[in-house]
């Protein structure tokens, strides 16, 4: 007889960028249903944020999210920018762009290492966070910081990247594309990598529109939205790139959509890098009207989107954050049940929402509230999964990595 | 034709007034009890995405603007709501057209105290379990 048991994951762990509280149902092996709870960590930014200067408001929001530290501020200085109708130098706009994109570089690698570690690929966790140090390097470089790189500015940007560090950027994204060459195979030719996550945590196309989920996650359920491209901000109307998009919806399909990214990312940077104007970096705004803008960023999870209001004084009155995890992360309620517990690990952290949280799971039989397993059994039950595919598809002397 | 020229032919009289800030930043200003009829219009039949929804207090009543992207174009269409009622404001919910409504209209019921009718779990989202009945955090004006 099966009885219906509760296996909680989360809420805490310091390496997660949004605590969230998973209450998965299961039965048996199958999670029948999840309750999701956030706000562990409600800092009450929005509130904050009307008590602040305009400008400081560019350093508040940047703490928002440690992993995609700029796509904050870069959202708030577009949505000032749209209130204000304020004409950003040339300069200026490249930089952003390249800041944004080196950003998506080293999130994507996080994220591919904690996806290989969820399946067992702990060799991937590895290389690939060993691959994302040099562009932690490349921020210090530019603009002092391995993160919080503070170089949003309303009307431009608060620090220039200078010509004797362009030959090293450089350098380092030559490095860096052998590895992403490398994990492309990896991921794309391994039979087990694909037999584990192909058909996994489906997100289809229309319940991707009903959920309204952003970024990669959507790109990988075939739909064709892009900040970037739709609502060009920055240098991005300025450079050539392409769209990533993928039509099954699982977990495969998203990790195809984010390793091919890194390719674009590379390729945007160059680009600016080359194509870069020399002049002014700031616009030097003294006063903010009153009126009201919306400004928005494609992360590297997704739409980042920032309303503010301004009634003529040096602080908002009103500015609304909404960060893609809040889109992205409600759609799990679809993704993840139906499926098995040893794939929920992996499928909860498909949508990148920084699951490290996994090392806090719990099982509890509801009846007797007794623990069966904690949060390291379960990772090892997605790991003896990988395992047993790779002995039953004979991979294990092929595999790349 | 331009997905705004659209909007203004289906919706006709619905619209109170309208703003455009710039060519990708419209707001139009719509009656509480016609927001549902609209959002459906918008959501269903012109594809638009739903992208968020701004709750705010104002000395005049309570304010919500729902965010709609088209991203074929890369423009936002703000509707805007002003509940006059402030001691019980309402409106309908928008979380049984589309999901994904659900979590903002949750945030907006415990920080500015909107009910929203016919909500399908209409429970605290990111305020701890403690926090009082009754104090709402985005009320300045309380």
């Amino acid at each position: 007889m099966s009885h219906k048991v509760i296996v909680p994951i989360g809420p805490y762990h310091p390496l997660q960028e949004e605590p969230e509280f998973f209450r998965l149902y299961v039965e048996g092996e199958k999670v029948i249903d999840i309750d999701i709870v956030i706000g562990y960590m409600h800092r009450g930014i929005e509130e904050l944020s009307e008590h602040k200067h305009f400008d400081q408001v560019t350093f508040l929001v940047e703490r928002i999210c440690g992993i995609c530290s700029t796509s904050h501020p870069f959202a708030y200085v577009n949505a000032m920018e749209d209130l204000a109708k304020i004409e950003v130098p040339e300069r200026a706009l490249f930089i952003r762009t390249i800041i944004a994109e080196m950003e998506r570089l080293h999130s994507h690698l996080l994220w591919l290492g904690l996806a290989g570690h969820f399946i067992g690929y702990n060799t991937v966790w590895m290389w690939s966070w060993r691959y994302r140090e040099p562009i932690l390097d490349m921020f210090e470089m530019i603009t002092g910081n391995r993160n919080h790189y503070a170089m949003m500015k309303i009307g431009g940007v608060r620090r220039d990247i200078r010509d004797e560090d362009i030959p090293i950027l450089k350098k380092a994204l030559d490095d860096l594309l052998p590895a992403v060459d490398m994990f492309k195979g990896a991921v794309m030719d391994d039979p087990v990598i694909k037999a584990r996550l192909k058909g996994i945590g489906i997100l289809n196309k229309q319940q991707a529109i009903d959920w309204c989920v952003v970024g990669p996650t959507a790109r990988a359920s075939g739909i064709n939205i892009d900040v970037r491209k739709d609502d060009p901000y920055g240098a991005y109307d300025r450079v050539d790139w392409n769209v990533i998009l993928e039509k099954d919806g699982d977990i495969f399909a998203k990790t195809i959509v984010r390793i091919l990214e890194l390719y674009e990312s590379i390729s945007i940077i160059r680009q600016c890098l080359d194509k870069m104007p020399k002049g002014e970096i700031d616009a030097n705004i003294k006063d903010i009207p009153p009126g009201e803008g919306i400004g928005r960023v494609e992360a590297p999870r997704g739409e980042c989107f920032h309303y503010v209001r301004s009634d003529g004084t040096n602080q908002p009155i009103r500015h609304k954050i909404r960060a893609p995890s809040y889109m992205n992360v409600a759609s799990n309620k679809i993704a993840a049940v139906g499926g098995t517990i040893s794939d929920a690990a992996i499928t909860l952290a498909a949508v990148d929402p920084c699951y490290c949280c996994t090392e806090r799971l719990t099982v509890l039989n509801s009846a007797t509230n007794k623990k069966i397993m904690n949060g390291w059994d379960l990772i090892k039950l997605s790991q003896k999964k990988t395992e047993k595919l790779r002995k039953d598809l004979g991979g294990g002397d092929k595999c790349k990595i | 034709m331009p997905i705004i020229d659209e909007i203004k032919e289906r919706l006709g009289d619905k619209i109170i007034s309208r703003y455009e800030h710039s060519p990708k930043r419209m707001y139009l200003s719509v009656k509480p009890q016609d927001l549902k009829e609209i959002a459906n219009i918008l959501f269903k039949e012109l594809k638009l995405r739903f992208a968020t929804a701004t709750g705010q207090d104002s000395p005049v009543g309570i304010e919500i603007l729902y965010h709609f992207s088209f991203d074929q174009t890369g423009e936002i269409i703000s509707l805007r709501v002003l509940i006059e009622d402030k001691k019980k404001p309402e409106i309908d919910s928008l979380a049984p057209l589309f999901p994904a409504a659900e979590w903002i209209e949750r945030e907006m019921w415990e920080m500015l105290g909107i009910n929203f009718i016919g909500h399908p779990n209409l429970k605290r989202l990111l305020l701890a379990e403690e926090w009082p009945e009754g104090k709402y955090p985005l009320r300045h004006r309380q």
